[in-house]
Parts: C-alpha cells; sequence; structure tokens
C-alpha cells in the first residue's frame, strides 16, 4: 500500500525529472558520435564541440551574446546603483512613482514589454539598430540589479558614513572608502545577474534585434527551424555550463566578498 | 574669561510643521564635559546632529571657537563623532579604522602609526590593531570608535547615547573609562544621554531639555538639589512634590506651608526667591525622606506618621512606598539591621534643608 509520503515523493520525482530529464537528454546527446542528434548513442565524442566553434554563425552570435551581455551588465549595474542610492539615501517628490517604474518591467510579462518598446520605436520612425536592442537588455535587468543593490544598501547604516565624513572624508570620498566597498557583493551579484539574463533572452531580443544581427538563442532558434542538429545539442550544453556556472561562480565570489564585511 | 568652545546663539530646528528643537542658546566652556540630558524624543540628537553640521539648523547660530559654522560641511568641521552603535567600517581592521581621519590630515605615515598607537593604548586595547570590527565585543568597538574620534585632535567630542548599547556592567565601567579619557586630553566633550545616572556622575554640566526645550543648565548637584521646575525634579531621580503655600519668607528661609508636613523651612538659596503668600511646591527627593521607628527622636526634622504599602528591595536599598491620608511618598533608604516591612507603621522624616522649593506654576 502506498502511504500518502511516498506518493508525493514519486510524484515530486516526476517533477524533477520532467523538469530535467530534457536538459540532461541535451547534454548527454552532445557527446553522442552519431550523425543525427538523437539516440541511440553510437559512441562518445566531443565532435560537435569542435564542429561549432568552425561555425562562423555561431561564433558570430556569441560574440554578439557576449558584447550585448557585458554592456548590458555595465549600463544596468551604474544605472542600477546610481537609482538604489537616490531612492535609499535621499526623499524626493514621485520617489515611490519611480520605484514601481523602475521595478515594474519584472511585472509586465517580456512579450508585453517588447512588442511596447517595438510599437514605441515604429511610432517615432526609430529602425532598430543595436543600440535599441541593448537598451531593451538594459530596461528588463535593470530591476534585478535595483532590488539586489537596495538590498544590501539599506544594510548600509547611514552613520557609517556620516562617521567616515566627520573624519574628515567628503561625500565622495566616504563613498567611495566605505559604501562603495561595503556595497560591492551587491554590485557584482546585481552585473552577473544583468549578464546572465541578457545572455540568456530570447524574447525580448527576437522582437528587437536588427536584421542580420543573431545572439546564441536566436541563432539555436533559427537554426532548429531548418532541421536539429547534433550542433545544438552541442551549444545548448555551452549555454547550460554558462548560464548555470556563472551565477554559481559568482555567488561564491560575493560570499567571500561578502563573509569579509558582514 | 576666555572664549566658549562651542556657542549655539537662538538654533532651532523644524522639521515641516513640527518644532523638534525650539530656539536655544547655550555656551559650552573649552575643556568641559556638557551632557545634553532628557527623555527620548526630546531633541537631544537633533541638536548634536546640528553642531556635528549633519542638520541644518533652520534658524540661528553656531559657532566653534568663536566662528560661525553653520555654512561648514561636517567633513571641514574637525569634529569628533561617537554614535550608539559604533559605526566602525566593517572593511577596514581596527587600525585602520583609528587612522581613518589621518589621511585627511597632513600627516606623515610614522607620526600616523605613532599617534593610531598612542590611541590604542589610551582606550587600552593597545594589541588589537589587526582585528576586524565584527571580531570584537561591543565594550571593544566602543573603545576604538572613542580612539577613531580622538585621534584627530578634534575640537569637540561629540557623542550620542554611546553607552546605551552596552550591557550595565559595561555600561559604568566605560563610563569612568570615558571620563578618564576625557581629564587626560581635556577635549571639549558634548555627551547625550537619556540616563540621569550617567549625566550626575560625568558632567561638568547638565543640559536638561524637555521636548524641544533646555529646562535647566547647571552642575550636576546643582540639577539635582535645586531643580528649575517639577519636569527636572522628576526626571532626576524620585521626587516627592506636595503643593503648599508660602508661609513667611525672609532673607535666609522661605517657610512653605504644606498639608501633610505643615510649615516646612526651606532654605532661602533653595526656594527661588519666593515671596509671602504664592503658591509653591515642596520637592523632597526620595532618598532625603527617612523612615524611622514611630516614637523615637525625630532630632529637628519634620516627620509624620503613615503606612509602609509596598517594599522594593534593591540590594543595598529599599524603594518604600508609605501611605499618608492621599498621599502615596516615596522613600529610598539603605537598608540597616531592620528594614520597614509591608503594614508597618513608620514615621516619615525629612531635614528641611535637604528640600527644594519651586513656585507654584512650575
Ligand atoms: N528627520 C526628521 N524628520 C521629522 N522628525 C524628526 C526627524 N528627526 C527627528 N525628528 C523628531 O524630532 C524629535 C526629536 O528627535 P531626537 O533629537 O532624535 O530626540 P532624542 O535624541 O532626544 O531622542 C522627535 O520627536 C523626532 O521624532
Ligand atoms: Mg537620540
Amino acid at each position: 500500500m502506498l502511504s500518502g509520503w511516498s506518493l508525493i515523493r514519486a510524484w515530486t520525482i516526476l517533477v524533477y525529472l520532467f523538469m530535467f530529464l530534457p536538459v540532461a537528454v541535451v547534454v548527454l546527446l552532445s557527446f553522442n558520435a552519431s550523425q543525427f542528434g538523437s539516440f541511440p548513442m553510437t559512441g562518445f565524442s566531443f565532435r560537435w564541440f569542435v564542429e561549432l566553434w568552425h561555425n562562423d554563425a555561431i561564433l558570430r552570435a556569441f560574440r554578439v551574446s557576449f558584447v550585448l551581455g557585458a554592456l548590458t551588465a555595465v549600463i544596468s549595474t551604474t544605472l542600477g546603483v546610481l537609482a538604489s542610492l537616490a531612492l535609499i539615501r535621499y526623499d524626493f517628490r514621485g520617489k515611490n512613482l519611480i520605484s514601481t517604474a523602475l521595478i515594474a518591467p519584472i511585472l509586465v510579462p517580456e512579450v508585453v514589454l517588447a512588442v511596447a518598446l517595438l510599437l514605441f520605436l515604429r511610432f517615432l520612425a526609430i529602425p532598430k539598430s543595436f543600440p535599441l536592442l541593448l537598451m531593451g537588455h538594459v530596461i528588463f535587468t535593470l530591476p534585478f540589479v535595483v532590488l539586489v543593490v537596495q538590498a544590501r544598501l539599506v544594510g548600509i547604516r547611514r552613520d557609517i558614513e556620516e562617521a567616515a565624513m566627520s573624519l574628515g572624508a567628503s561625500p565622495r570620498q566616504a563613498f567611495f572608502e566605505v559604501t562603495l566597498p561595503l556595497l560591492a557583493p551587491a554590485i557584482f551579484a546585481g552585473m552577473l545577474f544583468a549578464f546572465t539574463i541578457s545572455f540568456d533572452d530570447i524574447t525580448g531580443t527576437l522582437f528587437w534585434k536588427p536584421g542580420g544581427v543573431e545572439t546564441v538563442p536566436t541563432q539555436i532558434f533559427a537554426m532548429l527551424r531548418n532541421s536539429i542538429s547534433p550542433e545544438i545539442n552541442a551549444l545548448g550544453t555551452v549555454m547550460i555550463v554558462l548560464t548555470v556556472g556563472l551565477p554559481l561562480l559568482g555567488a561564491a565570489v560575493a560570499r567571500r566578498l561578502g563573509s569579509r564585511t558582514n | 574669561m576666555t572664549e566658549p568652545a562651542v556657542q549655539l546663539d537662538q538654533i532651532a530646528k523644524r522639521f515641516g510643521p513640527f518644532t523638534a528643537v525650539h530656539p536655544t542658546s547655550l555656551d559650552i566652556p573649552a575643556g568641559h564635559f556638557v551632557t545634553l540630558l532628557g527623555p527620548s524624543g526630546c531633541g537631544k540628537t537633533t541638536t548634536l546632529r546640528m553642531i556635528a553640521g549633519l542638520l541644518d539648523p533652520t534658524e540661528g547660530e553656531i559657532r566653534v571657537k568663536g566662528n560661525r559654522v553653520n555654512e561648514v560641511p561636517i567633513h571641514r568641521r574637525n569634529l569628533g563623532l561617537v554614535f550608539q552603535n559604533y559605526a566602525l567600517f566593517p572593511h577596514r581592521t581596527v587600525e585602520q579604522n583609528v587612522a581613518f581621519g589621518l589621511k585627511y590630515r597632513n600627516v606623515s605615515k610614522e607620526e600616523a602609526k605613532r599617534r593610531v598607537a598612542d590611541a590604542l593604548s589610551l582606550v587600552q586595547l593597545p594589541e588589537l590593531g589587526h582585528r576586524y570590527p565584527r571580531e570584537l565585543s561591543g565594550g571593544q568597538q566602543q573603545r576604538i570608535a572613542l580612539a577613531r574620534a580622538i585621534v584627530i585632535e578634534p575640537d569637540v567630542l561629540l557623542l550620542d547615547e554611546p553607552l546605551s548599547a552596552l550591557d550595565a556592567n559595561l555600561r559604568e565601567d566605560m563610563r569612568v573609562e570615558l571620563k578618564r579619557i576625557q581629564d587626560r586630553l581635556g577635549i571639549t566633550t558634548i555627551f547625550v544621554t537619556h540616563d540621569q545616572s550617567e549625566a550626575l556622575a560625568m558632567s561638568d554640566q547638565i543640559v536638561v531639555m524637555s521636548a524641544g526645550r533646555v529646562e535647566q543648565v547647571g552642575p550636576p548637584e546643582e540639577v539635582y538639589n535645586t531643580p528649575a521646575n517639577e519636569f527636572v525634579a522628576r526626571f532626576l531621580g524620585a521626587s516627592n512634590i506636595f503643593e503648599g503655600r508660602v508661609a513667611d519668607a525672609t532673607v535666609d528661609v522661605v517657610a512653605l506651608d504644606v498639608p501633610i508636613f505643615g510649615v516646612v523651612p526651606v532654605p532661602a538659596e533653595r526656594a527661588q526667591g519666593l515671596s509671602n503668600g504664592e503658591p509653591a511646591k515642596l520637592v523632597v527627593r526620595a532618598e532625603k525622606l527617612k523612615l524611622a521607628r514611630p516614637g523615637t527622636d525625630a532630632d529637628g526634622a519634620v516627620s509624620v506618621d503613615g503606612v509602609v504599602e509596598a517594599v522594593d528591595y534593591q540590594g543595598q536599598v529599599a524603594r518604600y512606598f508609605v501611605r499618608t491620608g492621599e498621599s502615596l511618598l516615596q522613600a529610598v533608604n539603605m537598608i540597616d539591621d531592620h528594614p520597614f516591612a509591608e503594614g508597618e507603621t513608620a514615621s516619615v522624616r525629612l531635614r528641611p534643608r535637604d528640600c527644594a522649593a519651586l513656585p507654584g506654576n512650575k
């Protein structure tokens, strides 16, 4: 007889299998020596990774994704830190409105955001371009940065900055000597978040990218439309390693940075 | 007379419609230890922050060594600031914390090193330079915060409830320690606290505040023995206050007629110049009200019989609540061989020279 608990356990396992089995299959098949990107496995091989390396379109897509992700991370983090400082440290009119507007992109479905921005650009008769794609990515990564940085900033007591100023540091010096170092783990985490989210994104990118520009996700999407090449499995594996590995690495670094200051 | 180190000239602070500090003037002599004392929310921190340059006064002028500093930003005021929560830089070692202020002053590396070491030995923590703040106890952190503030040789040392976050025993040690360091350096100090025993133990001058106003300024004994009004009498220790009337006023003695005790001749210097027939209040500190066995010699004291209603033993002393007619008297006495028990009848005595008199409307 099955007790309630074992039912729940079995169900949980099923759910996890449903979520992670496809991922596992992709990773497994990326090492398949066979011509076809499907079972049965005929041997272990790195050939699809090598082919990836020689595929110009994919390399180009990687370059675009990296540049886009890095720029998104830098811009989003800079804006996010400045916005958080303003929202936490100063009082001004319309503060709540701005705070909500900054976080809103998380709450709005990405498709809606994507279409809205596209229509807006259309309305202004601005052609699609890489900077506009970048702007789109900044808009929807900003909330993550703002949330992470704000959470840390409320934990940095104002009297620490005041102590620095009483000792002779100008407000700027106090910021760079005290606030910024204490904020570093959050800034770092926010950057990684922004990079990973941008690197991973397909919905917004499909709407906003100019013709001829492909990021890794849109490249995969395009390749899938023609055929299911085993290369896609290899590419998928690379993406998984990057998007799972980076945040883990980031968390580890942030923990090290944070342990010295808490 | 030398110039005061700090002068507050009618400074006031309003937050929107709310007045946190009413126009206040105060002279703080160089080298003095001055305490702002008052209940929570009375405007002590606001006043201190205005002196520090962390808040702009709504009106009035602040002078340090005779110079107006209203427009001088905090980092140019050369003040030492110590907070209730230490406010050490968590990402810096103790040494780096203490040396922080020297970076902004023209101090050579060697001299900085020496001064940091001196400051650390002054607060009796010379060995902890390489630790991080989180590796220190609260008391140690507060000592480091003090070292960090004094190493820059500030014109004025400002402390906002620096002992309030420490536990009771440590607080008393730190009190002595802080006073020793202040004496040694002779540094002008403004200390904020809501704790009257701290204020009485450490200060040269106490500034008693309430609801954004200064109620009384004076040395501890004066504020304690001759409170300016009922608020001060009640805030500094437990007091018994009786309404009455001046029965007779001479140059030396002002005799108050109060219902319970009859006529009490208060020394004139403790009677605020009250004149004949005026309504007045008699103030008697709880520890100046002595309980004795009925029928024993009163030795010139004014006395009244009552019944002990409650006893609160506090180690060396006991706090008695004694009922006489309508009034409940409070007496704090040393515990001798025969402490009084609840329900006992006691003779409550006071010496007129231990009393103070206030005008009826204060
Ligand atoms: N920034 C502010 N805005 C509005 N009211 C304030 C502000 N700072 C302090 N107050 C008010 O001013 C009064 C005095 O505060 P404070 O000086 O901190 O009191 P204390 O230090 O004596 O406890 C309090 O009623 C407090 O609520
Ligand atoms: Mg306060």
